[in-house]
């Protein structure tokens, strides 16, 4: 029964059922209720970032921790370049995206050379040094008072993205397009070239796998996702502060990362969405949450580190074997599982 | 020329408390080979003990110290046994992950006890008529006594490490696991050990350092990264490493924030880092593979 449900979520179409959800979503939630639609599209914006960071960390295996120092050099991007220089929004959108791609570039040539650990502490460093900067540089970034009347999108016809569900829209166009081309990504050569590289590097060049330049493209691609996201953050919420470069924005996406699956297609998904939702309705956590969210990550990591989606593949695919059913549909499931149930074993 | 020196008594102070965090975190990362990104927020915890057995049970500066110290071990054996030990077989990337978890969770506890508003403490070694003045060079008895104590300390856990048994095991494990095992090491004793001393020596720089700035839940954020540049730089699991890494760091951050700039003091460590890696990824001592 339980198996048949998960065949039925497992199922192409069931993408375009949660993709109509989506759609339909600010007019459930009621013309009068504009903060749900606010609060759901910021998820969304978190989504793209994570995304980006499951790229790097979940397929790559590199857990790059100056993530959330990206997303806030593309909101900081778009912000200084609509309030200081006067751009329009479109255009500085390109810029933000161009900007933390070469950034991406650079600091991925250097700190991709350190192997984990020391790439781990390496990019630390890189996110408080963007925290630092962003904090102190006061004739480039305002310091800590930041940027204020950042403006919206710039609209064409009747549409316009000062209205929340507009830009919630405008957010839900992008993040499906960035849930398809990650899947794109994923079902590729370079997709299984980087879940190649995350099995082990030594293995990974002895098949011929040009270790740096491939890293250096997962690096560059997480980047400007972040990037993405970053500037469609600065769109919708229009004030930035040095406190959106803090690392602990790095920590929570990793949190949500790993709730949802690690290295999975819909983890960042799921995850983001089911976590923002719980803490949501436990308003009067917030400040406290981490002593939920804490212990929480630990026992994650070492009872399910696969997370939802993955713990879900991995029973998907059991529970198919046991059944007996045909190869081909197993098949089908097993692109991520192939590593999933490898880290499984690894982990029993 | 006074000034020189002052400069450089400031970085001595300074390089002597992120040698004594930088030395428990090389020495974890010797039995664990991960980093430990919880050991900022024992530092941290460490400084709020002392405050708490000073200012709330009255106790006196040093046994509010030693008490730090035994709770700060405990809390860090505690976290080997709970969430490093059964992760021994895991990928690293799991246990930098667990580590962050614990991070947050210390982070999280400590401001829902104490609140986010820093908290001074003082010391005997704080107040009035406390600061010496040698020659031009004002000395703060507080950071005559850090440098002291770390001194005693460094002297104090090198000897342990090399002249007894217990402390050879640990040596042992950190050079080759497997040839440890072999030879009838426990390794779980030597993990707890290793976890107890970096508990200790994050504490009493804590309580050391806590008088000359203040106590607050993000204390430990920028001296913890600091440890991390330190022991790249000193070359990951080296005793020696720690203590030269973290003078060069202290000497770089007193000189560089007066002569250079002091707004961007805290970048000038982590320059100093992306710069160095970038020429030689394997860290400044470092002899070959770890």
């Amino acid at each position: 029964m339980l198996f048949k449900l998960g065949a039925l979520i497992m199922h192409p179409v069931s993408k375009f059922v949660l993709l109509a959800l989506a759609l339909l979503f600010p007019v459930w939630a009621g013309a009068g209720n504009e903060y749900q639609v606010q609060v759901m599209a910021k998820s969304f914006i978190i989504i793209i970032a994570v995304y980006g960071f499951n790229i790097i960390t979940g397929y790559c295996g590199q857990l790059n921790l100056a993530h959330g120092g990206f997303f806030a050099i593309g909101a900081y991007a778009v912000g200084l370049l609509t309030v200081d220089a006067g751009w329009n929004y479109w255009p500085a959108l390109v810029a933000a995206l161009l900007i933390t791609g070469v950034l991406g570039f650079l600091v991925g040539a250097v700190s991709l050379r350190l192997r984990e650990d020391y790439f781990a502490i390496f990019t630390l460093c890189v996110g408080s040094i963007i925290y630092l900067l962003i904090e102190k540089w006061d004739g480039l970034t305002h310091g800590v008072i930041g940027v204020r009347n950042i403006s919206a999108p710039d609209g064409f016809g009747i549409v316009d993205f000062r209205k929340t569900n507009a830009m919630y829209y405008l957010v839900l166009f992008f993040l499906v397009f960035i849930v398809w081309f990650t899947s794109r990504i994923q079902n590729s050569l370079i997709g299984r070239t980087f879940i190649a590289i995350r099995n082990g590097d030594d293995l990974a060049e002895s098949l011929g796998i040009n270790l740096m330049k491939t890293k250096i493209l997962a690096f560059v691609i997480s980047t400007t996702y972040a990037g993405l996201a970053g500037a469609l953050y600065a769109g919708m919420i229009r004030v930035l502060g040095p406190e959106d470069a803090n690392v602990l924005q790095t920590f929570n996406m990793l949190m949500y990362m790993l709730v949802g699956g690690i290295g999975t297609l819909f983890g960042p998904l799921v995850g983001t969405l089911g976590v923002t939702w719980i803490t949501e309705s436990l308003q009067f956590l917030e400040a406290y949450r981490m002593i939920i969210f804490g212990p929480l990550l630990v026992i994650l990591v070492i009872f399910f580190p696969l997370g939802v989606c993955g713990s879900f593949l991995v029973w998907m695919h059991r529970k198919a074997q046991a059944l007996g059913l045909g190869p081909k549909k197993v098949q089908a499931e097993s692109k991520v599982k192939t590593s999933g149930s490898q880290e499984a074993n690894n982990n029993a | 020329m006074t000034i020189f020196l002052q400069q450089v008594f400031n970085g001595l102070t300074l390089g002597s408390i992120y040698g004594l965090v930088a030395l428990g975190l090389t020495l974890v990362y010797g039995i664990l080979h991960i980093p430990n990104f919880a050991h900022g927020a024992l530092y941290m915890v460490g400084a709020f003990m002392t405050y708490f057995f000073m200012v709330d049970l009255g106790a006196h500066y040093w046994v509010a110290m030693a008490g730090s110290a035994v709770v700060v071990a405990a809390l860090a054996v505690i976290c080997e046994r709970l969430v490093f030990h059964p992760l021994r077989h895991a990928p690293p990337i799991h246990d930098m992950i667990a580590a962050i978890g614990i991070l947050l969770f210390l982070e999280a506890a400590i401001h829902a006890i104490w609140g986010s508003q820093p908290v001074r403490m003082t010391s005997p070694f704080t107040g009035m008529g406390s600061t010496l003045n040698i020659g031009g060079v004002f000395i703060r008895q507080q950071a005559l006594l850090v440098i002291v104590a770390a001194t005693v300390l460094v002297v104090a856990l090198t000897l342990f490490l090399r002249k007894t048994m217990v402390g050879a095991t640990i040596i042992a494990m950190a050079q080759n696991r497997e040839g440890a095992f072999l030879v009838g090491i426990d390794a779980n004793r030597v993990a707890m050990m290793t976890f107890a001393i970096s508990g200790v020596l994050a504490a009493v720089a804590a309580t050391l350092f806590a008088p000359m700035t203040l106590v607050s839940p993000v204390m430990g954020h920028i001296v913890i990264m600091k440890a991390f540049v330190i022991i790249i730089l000193g070359g990951m699991g080296s005793i020696p490493g720690a203590i030269i890494g973290g003078m060069i760091i202290g000497m770089a951050e007193a000189l560089g924030g007066f002569y250079i700039s002091d707004v961007y003091k805290d970048v000038i460590a982590f320059g100093l880092l992306v710069v160095i890696l970038s020429i030689r990824p394997q860290g400044l001592f470092a002899k070959g593979a770890h």
